[in-house]
């Protein structure tokens, strides 16, 4: 290892920079309005829309279209490739409605999973070929971060080496290709909620798990700065017979990443997994109150989180539009606060309260 | 990989953790007073003093019995095996002693260098054999932490992956065997000073470097928040011919920091390598002065930068036993002054080295 040929000038880093600052700037977080075709149509067939283009297209309208003050906790919003090119009713093009409003515009990029033979149904992720002029033609297009989803599984014998080794290599080379092309990456490793295992065997394999990609992002010479984390929150398996309540989750979580991700990384901005809209608020709330030294923004990315009531008021119908749009803008403005540590639930106990919760002196 | 096999209990963890706080606490550093018994024939023969074993005791006891204006100053003082079983004049174990002062005992546990067939010149650090029996035996004579060096060198083509590979291993090895008995373990991956390269390639070699040995530390499932880090700083070579101020030397050192250090580790000593006494003392203030967010402490863990006036002024002699005590003093209270980033070398105004701070994102 010898001399460094910088992949990127002064004036690359402080554009990339800038970028994930604004995204994350205090009390924002990312709106994921990134469903693929086929996820769109899980969504929609719920309340019984035609998954239409036209019907794909409304709704995006209708989240993009709410009240401008939607910017005070949106700082991004990841768009499906569908959606970059479409327009609102005024016959806008979406990024620029979201632009004239100050929010970043993201383009998810990856092409989805594709099997890992010899292993246990796992899996990495595809979509780096040709991903350079992709990103160029996104950036030209007024994009400005994209997102790369990797996913691994607990169970057993997984996340095996190769899993997590692939997965982290795979994203370490689409940040590098994004930051060439001056978009934000940010990187994704989702260790999926789904199985037995308690709440400490998550928090030991998303300690692994962010290791490597760290390392990873270190060996292809990605700048951290300008880069974001979309990671799980260390969660007990959704079939895990104990319950933890949203201090424990705040507490494990915070804990891996003090654990592995560097102080240079700008914003960490979780997924919601299969959590509720309350659930999700509830526990990013709960970790910007953990009292331990935090160094990036802890806040959301949130897709289902932040839309399934919006979904559920709307029901296909136009008559609906305003009532949707409240929904949608109540659980952003939920999550903004959650962002700060100043989320109160009705009902729910006050700060100095909840504080009391975190158990100081169990160590993790 | 499957299950964790936890490596600690949460009690072995709590006492671990609070061992490198009490080490790092807000204006407290290390006196690195290990120096082997070669490297004290070093330091004794330009003052024309004999290396004796007495010699090296009466050099020990008189840093050791500074009074308590380095209690405020001094978290913990790492000491070289024969120093660990010798004696005040009136019988005191130099151990118990510090011990009793509040400040923690720590222990230099390698056993030196040796050389990596088939590189340039690079090595690695021996030491591992029967180091948990030997862990065990110095926690029972009243050590907290440790310390293990590792050394590696830039030059046109190191250092090499096999050298960041293999130190950051071995590295990682020592520190769990450490922790197994209740031993802070101190990390030293030294990037020696020696060379013509400027400031931004030992910033970029310290990078992959640091990545390397948190990567390992993952791998060996080192409890991070009871381990310390004692680093280079990031400067130019001492061959360079572009000289670079205190504030770039901070802004590449926390930047390349920020960029591999977890938060979770409790505190970064640096280690002083050839700088002057003053020079180390600003360069850690300007470090702490750095306006980026640093989540661990940021200290020092120096030897002769906290040595070098005290030697001058022993000579050896009786009667300057006092006057070198008080040099020791004097460079404790600059860097715990320093490790607050509130030093002010006489000479130089805070205000405007604060205006010298390079934006980050040019590094």
């Amino acid at each position: 290892m010898t001399h460094q040929f910088p992949s990127l000038s002064p004036e690359q880093k402080k554009e990339l920079s800038d970028i994930a600052q604004r995204i994350v700037a205090p009390g924002k977080g990312i709106l994921a309005a990134d469903e693929s075709t086929g996820t769109m149509g899980k969504r929609l067939e719920k309340i019984k829309v035609e998954n239409s283009e036209e019907n794909r297209r409304y709704f995006r309208d209708l989240l993009f279209s709410t009240d401008p003050s939607i910017s005070n906790c949106v700082g991004g919003i990841i768009f499906f490739h569908e959606t970059l090119y479409q327009k609102s009713d005024s016959g806008k093009l979406f990024p620029q409605v979201i632009k004239d409003k100050g929010i970043v515009v993201g383009i998810k990029v990856d092409k989805g999973t594709a099997g890992l033979n010899g292993t246990d149904g796992e899996t990495t992720t595809q979509g780096l070929d040709g991903l350079s002029e992709r990103c160029a033609q996104y950036k030209k297009d007024g994009c400005d971060f994209a997102k790369w989803r990797c996913v691994l599984k607990i169970s057993d014998s997984c996340p095996t080496s190769v899993a997590i080794a692939e997965n982290a290599n795979v994203l370490a080379r689409y940040a590098s290709i994004c930051q060439q092309n001056g978009l934000v990456p940010i990187v994704e490793p989702e260790i999926l909620p789904d199985g037995t295992h308690d709440l400490l065997r998550c928090q030991y394999v998303t300690e692994k798990v962010l290791a490597a990609v760290y390392k990873a992002l270190s060996d292809h010479h990605v700048y951290l700065e300008g880069t974001l984390l979309k990671p799980n929150m260390v969660t007990a398996g959704q079939s895990c017979a104990k319950k933890f309540t949203p201090q424990e989750v705040a507490m494990a979580t915070v804990t891996a990443l003090r654990r592995t991700v560097p102080a240079s990384v700008p914003g960490i901005c979780f997924l919601s997994g299969g959590q509720s809209e309350e659930e999700a608020s509830l526990n990013l709330n709960a970790i910007n109150q953990v009292p331990l030294n935090r160094p990036w923004k802890l806040s959301f990315s949130y897709g289902r989180a932040l839309q399934a009531s919006a979904l559920a008021a709307w029901q296909g119908k136009t008559a609906n539009k305003a009532a949707a749009q409240e929904a949608f803008c109540s659980r952003a403005k939920i999550n903004g606060l959650a962002s700060k540590g100043e989320y109160k639930a009705s009902g729910s106990a006050d700060q100095a309260s909840m504080q009391s919760l975190f158990s100081a002196s169990y160590i993790y | 990989m499957t299950h964790q096999y936890p490596a600690l209990t949460t009690e072995q963890k709590k006492e671990l953790q609070e061992i490198a706080e009490r080490i790092t606490a807000p204006g407290k550093g290390i006196l690195a007073a290990d120096e082997s018994t070669g490297s004290m024939g070093k330091r004794l023969n330009p003052i024309g003093v004999e290396n004796t074993e007495e010699n090296r005791r009466r050099y020990r006891q008189l840093l050791f019995t500074a009074d308590q204006r380095i209690d405020s100053c001094i978290g913990g003082v790492i000491f070289f095996h024969e120093t660990l079983y010798q004696n005040t004049d009136d019988g005191t174990n130099f151990s118990q002693l510090i011990k009793d002062r509040g400040i923690v005992v720590g222990i230099k546990v390698d056993k030196g260098v040796v050389p990596l067939a088939g590189t340039d010149g690079e090595t690695t650090t021996q030491g591992l054999d029967g180091l948990s029996e030997r862990c065990a035996q110095y926690k029972k004579d009243g050590a907290d932490f440790a310390k293990w060096r590792s050394v590696l060198k830039i030059s046109e083509n190191t250092p090499s992956e096999l050298a960041i590979m293999e130190n950051a291993n071995v590295l990682a090895r020592y520190a769990s065997i450490c922790q197994q008995n209740g031993i802070v373990p101190i990390v030293e991956p030294e990037i020696l000073p020696d060379g013509e390269h400027d400031l931004k390639r030992c910033q970029y070699v310290s990078e992959k470097v640091l990545a390397a040995v948190y990567k390992a530390l993952s791998d060996h499932h080192v409890y991070l928040e009871g381990t310390l880090l004692k680093p280079n700083m990031v400067t130019p070579g001492h061959s360079c011919p572009t000289k670079v101020s205190h504030e770039e030397i901070a802004m590449a050192t926390v930047t390349a920091l920020r960029r591999t250090v977890p938060p979770a580790v409790t505190g970064v000593t640096f280690l002083s390598g050839g700088q002057s006494e003053e020079d180390a003392s600003i360069n850690l203030n300007a470090i702490n002065n750095c306006p980026l967010a640093k989540p661990w402490a940021l200290t020092f863990s120096y030897g002769r930068a906290l040595q070098a006036s005290a030697l001058n002024a022993w000579r050896g002699e009786l009667s300057n036993e006092k006057a070198a005590t008080e040099e020791f003093i004097t460079r404790a209270e600059a860097n715990s002054k320093a490790a607050l980033g509130k030093y002010q070398s006489s000479g130089s105004g805070t205000a405007a080295g604060k205006s010298l701070y390079v934006e980050n994102h040019a590094y």
